[in-house]
């Protein structure tokens, strides 16, 4: 079995994130990191890997970004990962979410993998969607939100977080899965590991390589633009009630309750 | 890494590298998730649970700086400054920084450096795998700062030595599987007579006669060991008989570094910590960081923290090419160890009343920091040795 491992760079959760007013995109200087809930993905790969049910050959960290982005694969090394993929090209820059999952797929069409992980969401974006845009693209079964996951017999059994309560779904592999942070506790990265991961293979490719058509990628490939940025409203102050008189207190609150038909 | 930052976190600058902000993490993440969380009732107990040496052993934090042939990661001493001031940053209080940084940075190193093949295998070994704990006794009730002045005899007997004495303020002493013990071996006294014995718990004589009771480092035990004809084999003399002087020398080095890192991290956690108070706490209807008081508090508290933490990196940049530290050492330890305790004292300040309790642990962070100017060596005995580094 071979295992892919869909990874981002992400701004330090530290770091105050801004968008530049220009180009409407994230603005990604200062410290990066690797996605935290990718971790969980690579986390979820090892888990398998060592469970002992399936033979797993191979897990691949793959990534789409600047240069900075090795940063991130050399983390998930670090975290297990035998090797990595990292895709880079100028003509990617400003890629949507269609147009990344499209990239990404590209990337993956060559790798073969029986199984796609990643994490539900990034810390930067949030859109939760790159996974099925992905799987679209590759023409794999999807499920997203998974907490939890068996593997047998050419098949997984996922439960799969819902407004209530879970869904336990069956999917063929191959697939693509996004994972919530509740599946597992990624373990700690030792220094033997940390150290021994610029030692292991990362294979740099460009757009053209793997067969990824400029007009379907970058800014004007995406099929989504920003027109304009505006911050959220502000939330309007709340109102202070005085304990002074307790009897008072409780009365104003039920008062304030009863308004807005709360009780 | 940097807290007075305007954009947040800042690459890292030499000596580290990307890899040990990456081992940094790590540090503190689990310090964040599985020793904060339960410190508290390892303070109130007197001792962190035995089974701390095994999870960081685990983790492969006990032989950061230890080549893989002896089951350590491979790194360098400056992995092993990481560990130090990580551990007391991330808010590991100084009972744990003290048990878990005597065994990985004070009494297993001079095992490496001066053991023979045969004491790694037996020592450093079953150390870094968390299997046997380290501690190291230099310190006599009659001896501290006064190194030359230890007054434990080694007396040679047939097949080894008979040791009788005692050693106080031991870390680690009450259940170490073994001590890397100075003694005196000739007579003469001074400091040409010293050597060091590898002294094992359940040898015929060794006897932890107490549990010191201490102002801070709760956590940590602290022993005070009493030997009486103590047989000690050939074959656990470590480095040579008489040239015991020169491995404390060499240890003590590193050790005041390690001490001055672990107070650039408690600072780095007092300013923090006082920071999110100083903007969250109100008082007079607004937050009490906006009292120009409490806002210049802060300014000095940072001041501090940095000119430790740019003395501190300048000796770990010098020891770390091979060169000779000791005035940058000695300096670097000195005015860290202080500017702990003040920078400790004015968070407690800072903190008010709720400063004062026990469940807002800045009290505990400067009871922890008062052992700073004492211990590895007074703050008198520093200004001594920069003093006469001059020539005076």
């Amino acid at each position: 079995m071979k295992i892919c491992c869909l990874v981002k760079e992400v701004p330090d959760a530290a770091v105050q994130k801004r968008i530049d007013p220009e180009t409407k995109r994230l603005d990604r200087s200062g410290e990066n990191t690797l996605n935290q809930f990718d971790t969980h993905g690579i986390e979820a790969a090892m888990q398998i890997r060592e469970g002992g049910v399936v033979d797993v050959e191979e897990i691949v960290a793959v990534t789409m970004g600047p240069g900075s982005a090795q940063r991130a694969l050399h983390k998930a090394v670090a975290l297990g990962a035998d090797r990595s993929v990292h895709l880079s090209d100028d003509v990617l820059a400003g890629s949507d979410v269609c147009a990344t999952g499209y990239a990404l797929a590209k990337v993956l069409e060559g790798e073969s993998p029986d199984l796609v992980l990643l994490g539900q969401q990034s810390d930067d974006g949030e859109c939760y969607t790159i996974g099925a845009v992905v799987a679209d693209h590759l023409r794999m079964p999807s499920l997203t939100q998974v907490i939890k996951m068996d593997v047998a017999d050419g098949k997984l059994t996922c439960e799969r977080q819902a407004e209530y309560g879970y869904d336990t779904v069956e999917v063929r592999l191959p697939a693509v899965i996004s994972v919530g942070d509740a599946i597992n506790e990624p373990r700690y990265p030792s220094l033997k590991a940390i150290m021994g991961a610029k030692k292991k293979p990362l294979d740099t490719k460009a757009a053209g390589e793997v067969g990824i058509e400029s007009g379907k990628v970058g800014e004007a490939g995406s099929r989504t633009q920003v027109l304009a940025i505006n911050p959220p409203p502000e939330k309007e102050p709340g109102e202070i009630i005085e304990d002074e008189d307790t009897n008072e207190t409780v009365e104003k609150i039920v008062a304030w309750l009863e308004e807005r038909k709360l009780i | 890494m940097s807290v007075i930052s305007d954009s947040g976190v800042r690459a890292p600058s030499p000596p580290f590298t990307d890899e040990h902000e990456d081992l940094r993490a790590t540090v503190r993440r689990w310090v964040e998730s599985e020793i904060v969380p339960e410190q508290d009732t390892w303070e109130r107990r007197r001792e962190f649970p035995r089974e701390l040496f095994d999870r960081a052993a685990e983790l492969g934090f006990l032989g950061l700086k230890y080549p893989e042939r002896l089951g350590g990661q491979g790194g360098d001493a400056v992995h092993d400054a990481v560990w130090a001031e990580e551990l007391a940053a991330a808010g590991a209080c100084g009972g744990v920084g003290a048990g878990l940084g005597a065994h990985t940075g004070i009494a297993t190193p001079p095992i490496f450096s001066f053991g023979t093949a045969e004491q790694h295998e037996r020592f450093l070994r079953p150390a870094i795998a968390g299997e046997r704990i380290a501690a190291l006794g230099i310190t006599e009730p009659g001896a501290g700062s006064d190194v030359a002045s230890i007054r434990t005899t080694a007396k040679r007997v047939d097949g080894g030595w008979l040791v009788n004495g005692s050693k106080t303020f031991i870390t680690n002493g009450v259940r170490a599987d073994f001590l890397v013990c100075a003694v005196r071996t000739r007579p003469e006294g001074g400091h040409a007579g010293i050597s060091f014995l590898i002294l094992e718990r359940g040898m015929e004589g060794y006897e932890v006669s107490r549990k010191l009771e201490k102002l801070g480092w709760h956590s940590s035990d602290t022993g005070e060991l009493a030997f009486t004809d103590v047989h000690v084999p050939e074959e656990n003399l470590l480095g040579a008989e008489n040239e015991g002087f020169k491995l404390i020398m060499a240890n003590f080095q590193w050790e005041r570094l390690l001490m001055a890192l672990g107070a650039v991290g408690a600072m780095d956690w007092c300013l923090r910590r006082s920071v999110a108070y100083a903007l969250e706490r109100r008082a007079f209807g607004r937050a009490i960081g906006s009292f120009q008081a409490i806002r210049h508090k802060i300014a000095e508290m940072a001041t501090k923290l940095e000119a430790g933490r740019a003395m501190s990196y300048a000796a770990l940049r010098l020891l770390d090419s091979g060169q000779d530290a000791l005035r940058e050492v000695t300096a670097a330890k000195l005015f860290t160890q202080r500017a702990a305790v003040e920078t400790a004292d004015e968070a407690v300040q800072i903190h008010g009343g709720y400063g004062y309790m026990r469940e807002y642990e800045v009290e505990r962070v400067l009871r922890d920091a008062r052992l700073g100017p004492i211990g590895g060596g007074t703050d008198e005995v520093m200004k001594e040795i920069l003093g006469r580094g001059f020539g005076l």
